[in-house]
């Protein structure tokens, strides 16, 4: 087996990742990153809108109305600490990603141009709205991920491509590296690192309908709980209102803010009866609910879990003008001309809250409150710092990459002189090597595709928008069921090389357990908070949830437990619309 | 909507074969859906995809000889018949998977990111609308491959930099905060690329993102000419 040997190693190589090595970088350290595709194939890539931070380019803007939206956003569920550190620290952030060498669009005169975005407003929620998204045209993923991975190769970062991390190699002193299968030939490999980074990102494809890549499995939050250690608000799981039916990818909020009607099977706009003054344009959580209701009560078109998001009425120009990539969009994959006829719409898993509970260093928290596991570090979607409580606000992510997984680097560069190697646990690269083995030599009474199918659907069904105590008890049984039927997958007969089945399958299994947890959560909390809805606990209940869960797996067994909200600057408030 | 595939596959241990399957297409599907439905019933069946809606670019392939996005191309819009094939131009790895790794070593060569000298001011560097409208057209490649693939310079001259990197220069180039144009000439000047393009077009009609490495490379010749 080939072993690799840097101070640092980052697993992911979306915004996040890349932002930590690259400060590694900068600060003269040994760092590589590994990652299970190409770094510019990274899910970062597909952000759109805008990175927030309160420059004030277009209108006076402040950091601390920018902390306070967060915590608005966040439903009082994020922790403050963090998040105004976050929203200071937002600023400087995205001064140096123009230093080195996004594209962001320009003012008039020559500044980062910056957009509204829903959520963000002035005079700490008082004022109007404030423009604080900076934009690169509606590409912002992908000018920071190309930038930082330019920059990553200017400052001889090594690069690991199509290396799936499958397990954390824990010594008792710490975090020792990572086992990987390369992908390309189907080999293992070993890394061992003093530091080790977690920037895998989030898991919004456990759900049927999702607006993330094929890759977002969530596997670094699978590994973390695979080792014994907690995750922190999994049941906090953001739905886009508007997903392109049937594949779910993103329609912006634009197009409702351009008057777009949303309408059911009988052609009704049905939003009048769920938020009849601020109707399409209501909160992202209330449409995405009112649309599952409406589908729910079988009034969804042609009884398929869809509704129409109409701008027929809309003229030509204001839809070629304003709307380009959605019509292009629209036509290029559904076929249809939104001018004629209106397009297919239904809630889209979108993004993950919850994930690897860390300090505002970064460090992985072994009892997710305060123990740090020594050389062990998370940042970006599958880290909860929290920054995003239990609801995200747009365009606070691809900045949160930035920020924390700049920390996370410099940190990293600070210790690693005084870290050492630990030695890799055998037991534990044995134990990786026969997972993948045992898959190679069971034939395949069961297919990975089947039970994926079956766990996304079921997620949905009974984990997705609206969660009931009968739904989410039903959810576990049918998880049960799940993971048995996971043990008779086989890929007997088929090539090492490439193999793209065996990638599903071991993303596969951490889907499953993350499932659990989702649902453990969720059963947990009755209180409806943000982005997770009871049906039978409607209210949001700040005496007895202002709470983080966090749940361990041991054995397949699984254990909540809870930690208090940091709360500095704002006490809970009631959230109107 | 029946439609028949015919995919060139290959491993080390089969090598290379065409393999049909018949598959019964939703008309809302792409060719990416296509090669999940067939993957499902064969999990043999190797190739790359990521963000399924042609911003990542790791899924682009031949097409009944067109190379594409497997993610952005309908079924509906296509024949009966269908033949799929890796991107011509790089080794395969299996099936519709190839090795990009020169390609990417090209964009390597060609220093992909801002280099400046003067060190930054405290908030953001100033670009002008006008400066900054240089980059449209240059910035959004998704570095599929598509074009460096179609171009039978690249192919006949594995060190030929080729579009992708060409486009990749130039934006470089074309940045007004960018501080190392002597450098970059340089290297644009000792690299077989710039001067060897026999500007034969096929990169420009393989680009799935509409943008145009030719004319980008005919920029960069004046820049260079006119000594800017
Ligand atoms: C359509 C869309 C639009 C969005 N628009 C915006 C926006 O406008 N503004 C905003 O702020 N946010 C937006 N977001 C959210 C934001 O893009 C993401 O939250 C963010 O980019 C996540 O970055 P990351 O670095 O944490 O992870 P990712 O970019 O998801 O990267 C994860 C990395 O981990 C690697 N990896 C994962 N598992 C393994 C493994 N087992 N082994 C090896 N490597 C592994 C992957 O290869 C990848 O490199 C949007 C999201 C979507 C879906
Ligand atoms: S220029 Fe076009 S075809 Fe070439 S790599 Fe970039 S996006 Fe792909
Ligand atoms: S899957 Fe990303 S471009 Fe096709």
């Amino acid at each position: 087996m080939v072993t690799h040997r840097h101070e640092i190693v980052i697993v992911g190589a979306g915004i996040a990742g890349l932002a930590a090595a690259l400060e590694a970088a900068m600060a003269g350290r040994d760092v590589a990153v590994v990652s299970k595709v190409f770094p510019t194939r990274s899910h970062s890539v597909a952000a759109q809108g805008g990175t927030a931070a309160a420059l004030g380019n277009m209108e006076p803007d402040r950091w601390e109305w920018h902390f306070y939206d967060t915590v608005k956003g966040s439903d009082f569920l994020g922790d403050q600490n963090a998040q105004a550190l976050f929203c200071q620290e937002a600023i400087d952030t995205a001064y140096f990603l123009e230093h080195i060498g996004v594209p962001f669009s320009r003012t008039e005169d020559g500044r980062i141009l910056q957009r509204y975005f829903g959520g963000h407003y002035s005079d700490f929620g008082q004022g109007p709205p404030v423009r604080r998204a900076c934009l690169a045209a509606d590409r912002i993923g992908h000018v920071m991920l190309h930038t930082l991975f330019g920059q990553c190769l200017r400052y001889k970062v090594h690069f690991y491509s199509e290396f799936l991390v499958t397990r954390l190699l824990m010594h008792e002193d710490g975090c020792a590296g990572v086992l990987a299968w390369e992908l390309v030939k189907g080999e293992f490999h070993l890394f061992q690192a003093k530091l080790t980074l977690l920037a895998t990102g989030g898991y919004a494809r456990l759900f049927q309908v999702s607006t993330n890549a094929a890759i977002n499995t969530g596997d670094g939050m699978g590994m973390v709980l695979e080792a014994g250690l907690p995750l922190e608000d999994m049941e906090f799981v953001q739905f886009h209102p508007t997903g392109l039916y049937p594949w779910g990818f993103l329609i912006s909020e634009g197009v409702r803010g351009e008057g777009g009607h949303l309408l059911n099977a009988d052609g009704e706009r049905f939003m009048q009866r769920y938020a009849p003054a601020k109707m399409e344009l209501a909160p992202r959580d209330v449409v995405s609910r009112a649309i599952q209701s409406e589908i729910n009560a079988g009034r969804g078109i042609d009884g398929k879990p869809y509704v129409y998001l109409d701008i027929t009425h809309l003229s030509e120009e204001v839809i070629k003008e304003k709307l380009p990539q959605i019509r292009e969009m629209a036509i290029k994959f559904a076929g249809i001309d939104p001018k004629k006829a209106p397009i297919p719409v239904a809630p889209s898993a979108h993004y993950s809250m919850g994930g690897i509970p860390v300090n505002v260093d970064c460090e992985v928290l072994a009892d997710g409150k305060k123990e740090v596991v020594p050389g062990l570090f998370a940042a970006g979607e599958c880290a909860c710092v929290s920054i995003h409580g239990a609801n995200r606000l747009g365009t606070n992510s691809t900045m949160e990459c930035a920020v924390f997984g700049r920390r996370a680097g410099k940190r990293m560069a600070k210790l690693a002189e005084k870290t050492r190697f630990l030695p890799l646990p055998e037991v534990q690269v044995k134990m990786g090597q026969e997972e993948i083995k045992a898959l190679f030599e069971r034939g395949p009474k069961v297919k990975v595709g089947e039970v994926r199918e079956k766990l996304q659907e079921s997620m949905t069904q009974n984990c997705g928008i609206l969660r009931g105590k009968s739904q989410l008890k039903r959810q576990l049984d049918i998880l049960q069921d799940l993971k048995s039927a996971y043990k008779n997958i086989g890929l007997k007969g088929l090539p090492v090389a490439y193999n793209l089945a065996l990638q599903e399958a071991l993303e596969l299994k951490h889907m499953l357990n993350l499932a659990e947890a989702i649902v453990r959560g969720a059963l947990a909390r009755t209180e409806s908070r943000g982005a997770h809805y009871r049906t039978d606990f409607p209210k949001r209940d700040d005496k007895n949830w202002l709470k983080h869960t966090l749940v361990f797996m041991q054995e397949e067994q699984y254990r909540l437990d809870y930690k208090p909200a940091v709360i500095t600057s704002f006490q809970p408030e009631e959230r109107r619309f | 909507m029946k439609r028949r595939f015919f995919i060139q596959r290959f491993s080390q241990e089969k090598g290379s074969y065409w393999q049909e399957y018949v598959i019964d297409c939703d008309p809302t599907w792409v060719v990416l859906d296509a090669l999940e439905a067939i993957h499902k019933q064969d999990p043999s069946l190797a190739y790359r995809r990521s963000c399924r809606h042609g911003i990542c670019g790791a899924c682009a392939i031949n097409i009944n000889g067109k190379n594409r996005l497997a993610c952005e191309t309908r079924v509906a819009n296509l024949p009966e018949k269908i033949r799929i094939k890796p991107l011509p131009g790089f080794p395969v790895i299996r099936d519709l998977v190839v090795d990009l790794n020169l390609l990417y070593q090209h964009i390597e060569t060609v220093k992909p990111y801002l280099i400046t000298q003067t060190p930054p001011p405290e908030k953001e560097r100033f670009q002008s609308p006008e400066d900054r409208k240089k980059l449209d057209g240059l910035y959004e490649c998704i570095l599929c491959g598509a074009c460096t693939s179609a171009c039978p310079t690249f192919w006949a001259n594995r060190n030929f930099l080729g579009p992708t990197a060409l486009l990749k220069a130039c934006l470089f180039f074309m940045d007004s905060r960018d501080e190392a144009k002597t450098d970059r000439k340089a290297i644009l000047n000792s690299h077989p690329g710039l001067w060897q393009c026999h500007s034969i077009f096929n990169c420009t009609e393989a680009c799935p993102k509409g943008l145009n490495p030719l004319r980008a490379i005919v920029m960069l010749r004046k820049k260079i000419l006119r000594g800017k």
